[in-house]
């Protein structure tokens, strides 16, 4: 499937929050075909309209995060080992013994080391290491490193992302590339369908990073109806509560932070159409843009719809490729249905 | 240095800025072309140039403090903190009201020393009982830390240069700025320390095209610290990365260009905990590119703050051709 | 009106009943209009500085989460909830007004360690009687909100009720609405206070108030040993805040309202702490900024279901509104 490719291919490419117009180029070539202006925000954020039909449009913003997480050089130090520090919530643990890639001139190989296990007590183990304790080791002097790399450059894991068994995919930064798939299905299904909004597909920036770059976004485009992608925990094994499964449906989120006449009118088309999905209730922020989103300007109705993920925020995610496709396919009939005002507060 | 030396000694903690605004206006008055007080109180002084770029340049003018909460019966004084203090740096230390009324801040003796919060604390001023703490202060007073300002030779050493010293610069580049291609907005900003909340209104309507925060950051120089490569006396350090913000690529290349094209000693800075006005101003409106040039300062909301004259003066070089020249982001 | 005011059901994030309640109130009063977050907003026109009066109209409460097969409902708070004051509590859900209780497990089956441990929420949940998820079904859905079932009492000086933050403020507005003004005023029962002042940001953006005044029920401890710990005391008078985590009041419009209060001998007493937020923290940085500052009623066991006020206090915080907003007519701040 086309698709999976495209996003193993995302998934490999580096864009850390902060350099999310590194993912320009990529986005550009995905989307250019399929809408009809392509904008690029003073943050970093990149904005695909496609237009609808007939006048006085409903605008639709459809966003997915363009940022992941990484690793930022803090210093080289005199042996030539790269002390760093992260950029969003990376989980230590996910770091000893990895391979790295640091965007610095040139894109420079080197590995997080960890104490050998001979030498370690049993007290030792037992700890669990701090960024602050671990270095990267590029195999080079100070002075050859500081030819390639400065402090300030991002970093992030090497990893190459495959395709597991049936249409589970892993990689590096399913969170969010995955959301921008979804992206990228529904535009691709809307290509075909007449609608009568003005969809904005936007990959915003900083969302890693305290829910930032998406205030400018809304502050450019003004919608009339927000609907956020994202990824949500499908960690059953760590979490009895938790409900939804990867390759299972789609999570569609409810509460204070969610319009309650639209996602009500979401469930429904669901429903109608057989799109398999689980509530999840969110009795205030919802973690993502969606919260930001909502009071933007005079106030966003907001919609959140979450692709089940396993590991987040490690380099082994896990994602089922069927479900992005149910995503799309649910918003592709949600965009369409949406005539005008008189449906938002059905 | 006089007009450092006077800032750091102004009181004006964070929401009472008043006085500190008062003497900034005074002494840029002659320099600009236009002065504006916000309903934030952010003074907002316009130096036109030949309208290529709208910069905007911020320092903010309130400090750390203390607001009175209650006045016990043998008049001493329970308080709130206003900004981010550790209790561990207020020990035994001088403050000051508005109307000169000075104290100490205590401990209580049987407050545990190992887990000390602001509530183990109090305010001695001297008095004897509820009635003749009355007359000198009221619940609702803010306190602010009172120490001297002292010129070590190459280091300076004071109260409030978090972030008096940015305000001083910004106050240095006004009189000293000739004619630029620039209109440039210099904003002196209020309550920084409780929620950069003067910079939100302030950049909402100034709308800029460019964004430089002027204020201090840690240093990473002092024995058994947390990593840092910020160190005093290495020049202006061009900020990467803090709590709340990261800088756009293209103000970060501007800033590198200019310090290396005219030899200005800079360093790259990546703070940890803290954030500055950038946070809130970056994400203004539809965004605004910007940067922040930090001055390191040890001791960061102690009463004494030190930091390096050298370092002042590469960020006031380093400022000055910033502003001088067009440019296209 | 509070007893109205505080029986209606309206959980952050569905305050359709309190609102359809307020509305009825109000609709002679001025324009009035709902915007996209739900807030209702009553515009008297006038010339003269444009005033925004806030006051939420959202409570804390529940939202249900999951159901479980055997019918027990699970829930999580909205809003600031201390769990607890969960155990032994009786609930009623808005959407069907059906019954449940939140029960917790009898002493004599807890071991030494329970019982001093503190109450876990995630052990907690409602029971309506429901005997299989499918009958539960009946009567609740996922996303339902509740909120604890209190009376209105009239204590005589007291008055107890749940929901008294913020309908206190909410009443207030109605009564200054009766009457008229030399201003442009805009009095707004905003919506989500409880979970981040969401309602009063978009309101502000898009009404520009030049003043805005946040009228609360605010955090009241006089009944703890430590008078310094009290924050406010009841049968002192409205408290006139200087500083919260969400604002420090505008100091020329604090110091009008206190000479308003001694003007006119009404009691009142400064907010002594600045532990907790409300709407003015998001109205005074809105936009290019508002001159803000907020008056309360001290209200004891805030957000509980037994909360209580002082009759007088509320009588006097509504005098102060009044008379504060009379001053705003006349004179320059």
């Amino acid at each position: 499937m086309e698709g999976k490719e495209i996003l193993k291919d995302l998934s490999n490419f580096s864009a850390v929050s902060g350099s999310e117009f590194q993912l320009h180029e990529k986005l550009e070539n995905i989307f250019k075909d399929l809408v009809d202006e392509i904008k690029k925000g003073i943050l970093g954020d990149f904005i695909a309209v496609k237009k609808g039909e007939g006048e006085n449009r409903l605008k639709v913003l459809l966003t997915a995060h363009a940022d992941e997480i990484g690793l930022m050089v803090t210093d080289i130090d005199d042996r030539g080992f790269v002390h760093f520090t992260n950029v969003g919530g990376v989980d230590p643990k996910t770091l000893p013994a990895q391979e790295v890639i640091i965007h610095g001139k040139e894109k420079v190989f080197g590995v997080i080391g960890a104490k050998p296990p001979h030498v370690l007590t049993d007290k030792d183990r037992k700890k669990s290491i701090k960024i602050d304790e671990m270095v990267i080791d590029c195999g080079m002097t100070r002075d050859e490193l500081e030819k390639l790399i400065s402090v300030g450059d991002f970093i992030t894991v090497k990893r190459h992302s495959i395709g597991l068994l049936g249409d589970f995919i892993t990689g590096k930064a399913l969170d969010n590339r995955s959301g921008i798939m979804v992206l990228y299905e529904c535009a691709k299904e809307l290509k075909n369908i007449k609608h009568s909004c003005d969809v904005y597909f936007a990959a915003t920036s900083l969302e890693e990073r305290g829910l930032l770059g998406i205030k400018t976004t809304a502050y450019e485009v003004s919608p009339d109806i927000g609907i956020v992608v994202d990824v949500t925990f499908a960690d059953k094994y760590a979490d009895s509560d938790i409900q939804i499964e990867c390759g299972k449906g789609v999570e569609i989120t409810i509460g204070p932070n969610i319009h309650p006449e639209l996602s009500e009118k979401l469930i429904k088309i669901a429903d109608e159409y057989a799109i398999p999905y689980t509530i999840d209730v969110s009795p205030a922020s919802t973690g993502t843009e969606t919260w930001n989103l909502q009071i933007c300007q005079e106030g966003i109705p907001t919609l959140l719809v979450s692709i089940p993920i396993r590991y987040m925020h490690t380099s082994t995610e896990v994602v089922n490729y069927k479900d992005i496709i149910r995503a799309a396919r649910l918003l592709v009939l949600f965009i369409s249905s949406l005539k005008d005002w008189g449906d938002i507060y059905a | 240095m006089e007009i450092l030396k006077k800032l750091v000694s102004i009181y004006g903690p964070s929401g009472r800025e008043d006085m500190v605004a008062e003497f900034i206006i005074d002494n840029i008055k002659d320099y600009v072309d236009e002065i504006q007080k916000d309903v934030l109180g952010n003074v907002i002084a316009i130096k036109k140039g030949k309208g290529k770029n709208k910069i905007m340049l911020a320092s903010h003018m309130d400090q750390i403090g203390f607001m009175v909460n209650f006045i016990d019966e043998n008049g001493f004084l329970r308080f709130s903190n206003v900004g981010g203090i550790n209790p561990y740096s207020l020990l035994f230390k001088r403050v000051v009201f508005k109307n000169g009324v000075e104290g100490i801040i205590a401990k209580e003796q049987k407050a545990d020393i190992k887990e000390l919060s602001m509530k183990d604390l109090f305010i001695d001023i001297g008095v004897g009982n509820k009635e003749e703490a009355s007359k000198k202060v009221q619940v609702g007073d803010f306190a602010v830390l009172k120490s001297d300002f002292k010129d070590l030779g190459d280091v300076l050493v004071g109260p409030a240069f978090d972030d008096r010293l940015g305000c001083y610069i910004l106050i240095e580049l006004v009189k000293n700025i000739k004619d630029t291609d620039n209109d440039v907005y210099f904003v002196f900003t209020t309550q920084e320390e409780v929620g950069l909340r003067g910079a939100k209104v302030a950049a909402y309507k100034i709308q800029p095209d460019l964004a430089i925060v002027v204020d201090v950051t840690s240093t990473g120089d002092t024995p058994n610290c947390n990593k840092m490569v910020v160190k005093l006396g290495e020049g202006a350090a061009i900020k990467i990365m803090d709590r709340g913000f990261i800088v756009h690529p293209k103000v970060k290349d501007l800033l590198v260009s200019i310090a290396e094209e005219y030899n200005i000693k800079y360093q790259f800075e990546i703070l940890d905990l803290g954030t500055t006005d950038a946070a809130e101003i970056h994400v203004s409106k539809a965004g605004v590119p910007t940067g922040v040039v930090s001055i390191p300062t040890r001791y960061i909301h102690s009463d004494s703050e030190m930091v390096s004259k050298k370092d002042i003066e590469a960020a006031i070089n380093l400022l000055i051709k910033v502003l001088e020249k067009a440019f296209n982001l | 009106m509070l007893k109205k005011l505080t029986d209606a059901f309206g959980v952050s994030g569905c305050e359709k009943e309190i609102r359809n309640l307020i509305k009825e109130e109000v609709k002679n009063f001025g324009d009035v209009y709902i915007d996209k977050l739900g807030n209702l907003i009553v515009h008297k026109k006038g010339k003269g500085k444009r005033v925004m009066l806030a006051a939420h109209m959202d409570e804390v409460g529940f939202i249900v989460t999951s159901i479980k097969d055997d019918g027990k409902i699970k829930f999580a708070p909205v809003g600031g909830i201390d769990s607890r004051i969960l155990v032994s509590k009786r609930v009623v859900f808005g959407r069907t007004k059906i019954k449940g209780v939140i029960g917790y497990k009898p002493i004599h089956l807890q071991s030494e360690v329970e019982k001093n441990k503190a109450v876990d929420i995630k052990e907690l949940f409602i029971d309506i009687g429901a005997t299989s998820k499918e009958e539960a079904l009946k009567y609740v859905k996922i996303g339902d909100y509740a909120t604890f079932e209190s009376e209105y009492v009239d204590m005589g000086r007291y008055i107890k009720a749940k929901a008294l933050d913020d309908r206190v403020g909410c009443a207030i507005l109605i009564d200054v609405l009766k009457e008229n003004y030399n201003l442009d005023l805009y009095c707004v029962f905003t919506v989500q206070e409880e979970v981040g002042l969401r309602g009063a940001t978009v309101a502000a953006y898009s009404i520009e108030p030049e003043i805005g005044l946040v009228i609360e029920g605010t955090t009241c401890a006089d009944f703890v040993k430590d008078e310094k710990d009290f924050i406010t005391q009841t049968g002192k008078g409205p408290a006139i805040s200087v500083m919260d985590s969400s604002s420090i009041v505008n100091e020329r419009l604090f110091k009008r309202i206190i000479k308003v209060a001694e003007y006119y001998k009404i009691p009142y007493q400064l907010r002594r702490g600045t532990v907790g937020g409300n709407d003015a923290g998001a109205i005074h940085k809105s936009k290019v900024g508002c001159i803000t500052a907020s008056i309360s009623v001290p209200t004891r066991y805030i957000h509980s279901p037994i909360s209580m006020i002082n009759k007088d206090d509320y009588e006097n915080t509504l005098k102060l509104v009044k008379r504060v907003l009379e001053s705003l007519e006349k004179e320059e701040l």
